[in-house]
């Protein structure tokens, strides 16, 4: 291979005046990490109001709920990044769609919003799994004794269910930050975005992408650990992981 | 409704042949190609994940964590700068050889579907039960024959659903190849809108285009799922 190695590329100034080359690709690694954290929350809250519908008895509830989970796993997510960047600005009152172009750091809350809300129809599915994996004695036992569905979904089905779904939870807290990378197509300059940068300011393909590829497995490894403890920091003793 | 007033529906009819018999030939040559690569490549990793042999088994689990724990888009990039020097490594050239971006992403998507296939082709061969191959070494078949002809035959056929849907999300994963500029399906529409400024008409397609096939390709593999279901 005749390609020049140069390791000591990332302790050189980038051309942004921002520091080293390594200072940019921990700032992209910080934006990742805020993007999919948002990310997150909003996957999982919304995810966890469709999964509950799509278990209600009501037909209309479970109706929202398998349209919602539909509209959103059947479109690729740089289509959907897409359409709520670049489409939706258009198609709102003029004073709405002027007020999100112009917002600042628009790719970083589009971002956020695109990646949770196309991560919340797989925990939605999750969760709706995760609750019918639930004998049906606890809902029975819950309406004997005289909960509402609040209550009984609040103590009862909920805690047990999201205990239950916490391995698949994991790996999707982990699909959301590899599809925080997806955002780049609109601009967001994350991890994959400064490598990229990296790569076109000073031709150093290879140590830039080794760089972000070693951040991207650390962050790996930091989240499984961390869901590790708490999987075994809410296991209920003598329940399925308990101790 | 601001917008739909002046939607210009014209616009995509005029892009129609450009999208399908260019962009979308594209899209669905590639997520055929790269499925089936994927599921060659993937059942290898599957099986030397089972071998005997532990290290086989130690570099193929490397493998697949290794690709698992990365962005697809930062894979694309990663093989786009790297397939023209094992290009060169491999035929000796004196300097990188040149890749085509179809031959380029082909590559690609083969090594990073492997990887997702694998799990699946390794689930499905565990869960025969072990009496098969057991079965099979007792008539005299040797190792590649029981594989070829009672194990995989088995595994595939019970993993097929799932499969199916990998390769359903492999055809809206391969919609990443935009960011090399590459004309598959949205690529090119991508072209068309930013060439005529009507980037609300061509996304809105394009989405409802990948809408309507996932939705129709996954609600067959739901039926197929319930026909082949063999009853044990």
């Amino acid at each position: 291979m005749n390609y020049n190695w140069n390791w000591h590329i990332f302790l050189e100034p980038n051309p942004m005046g921002t520091g080293t080359y390594l200072d940019m690709l921990l700032a992209g690694l910080v934006v990742t990490v805020k993007v999919s954290v948002l990310a997150w929350i909003i996957a999982l809250v919304s995810g966890t109001v469709i999964g509950v519908l799509r278990t209600l008895p009501s037909r209309t509830a479970s109706w929202i709920g398998f349209c919602w989970v539909e509209f959103f796993r059947n479109m690729p997510l740089l289509v959907q990044l897409f359409l709520w960047f670049f489409v939706l600005p258009e198609l709102l009152p003029k004073s709405a769609g002027l007020w999100m172009k112009q917002l600042p750091n628009a790719p970083f809350w589009t971002a956020a919003v695109g990646v949770g809300l196309f991560m919340s129809a797989r925990v939605a599915v999750q969760l709706q799994a995760g609750i019918g994996s639930l004998p049906r004695g606890q809902k029975q036992a819950s309406t004997a004794l005289g909960l509402t569905t609040v209550q009984t979904y609040r103590y009862v089905l909920l805690p047990m269910a999201f205990r239950i779904i916490l391995p698949p939870l994991t790996s999707e807290f982990l699909n959301t930050i590899k599809n925080s990378a997806v955002a780049i197509t609109i601009g967001l300059i994350e991890l994959t975005g400064q490598a990229r940068s990296m790569q076109e300011f000073s031709f150093q393909v290879f140590e830039a992408f080794t760089a972000a590829t070693v951040l991207y497995l650390l962050l790996n490894f930091v989240v499984v650990t961390a869901m590790r403890f708490l999987e075994r920091y809410v296991a209920i003793p003598g329940y399925i992981t308990g101790k | 409704m601001t917008m739909l007033g002046n939607f210009d529906f014209d616009v995509i009819r005029r892009a129609l042949p450009y999208l399908f018999f260019e962009g979308m030939r594209f899209t669905l040559t590639l997520t055929a190609l790269a499925a089936f690569g994927g599921l060659v490549f993937g059942t290898m990793i599957a099986l030397m994940r089972l071998s005997s042999y532990k290290w086989l088994g130690r570099i193929a689990g490397f493998y697949v964590d290794f690709i698992r724990s990365l962005p697809l888009v930062l894979v694309i990039f990663w093989f786009y700068f790297l397939v023209p020097y094992i290009g060169q490594w491999l035929t000796g050239a004196s300097r990188p050889i040149t890749v085509g971006a179809f031959a380029s992403s082909l590559i690609t998507f083969i090594a990073f579907e492997a990887a997702y296939f694998s799990e699946i082709m390794r689930a499905g061969i565990q869960s025969i039960s072990k009496g098969q191959p057991a079965a099979a070494s007792a008539l005299g078949l040797t190792y590649a024959q029981s594989m070829r002809y009672v194990v995989l035959p088995q595994a595939f056929r019970n993993m097929l659903p799932v499969l199916l849907t990998q390769t359903i999300v492999l055809f809206q994963d391969t919609s990443l190849v935009y960011v090399l500029s590459i004309p598959d399906f949205l690529g090119a529409a991508s072209k068309v809108a930013q060439r005529d400024g009507r980037l609300v008409e061509m996304y809105l397609f394009a989405a409802l285009v990948y809408f309507v096939i996932s939705c129709v390709a996954s609600f067959g593999v739901r039926r197929l799922q319930s026909r082949i279901a063999i009853v044990r």
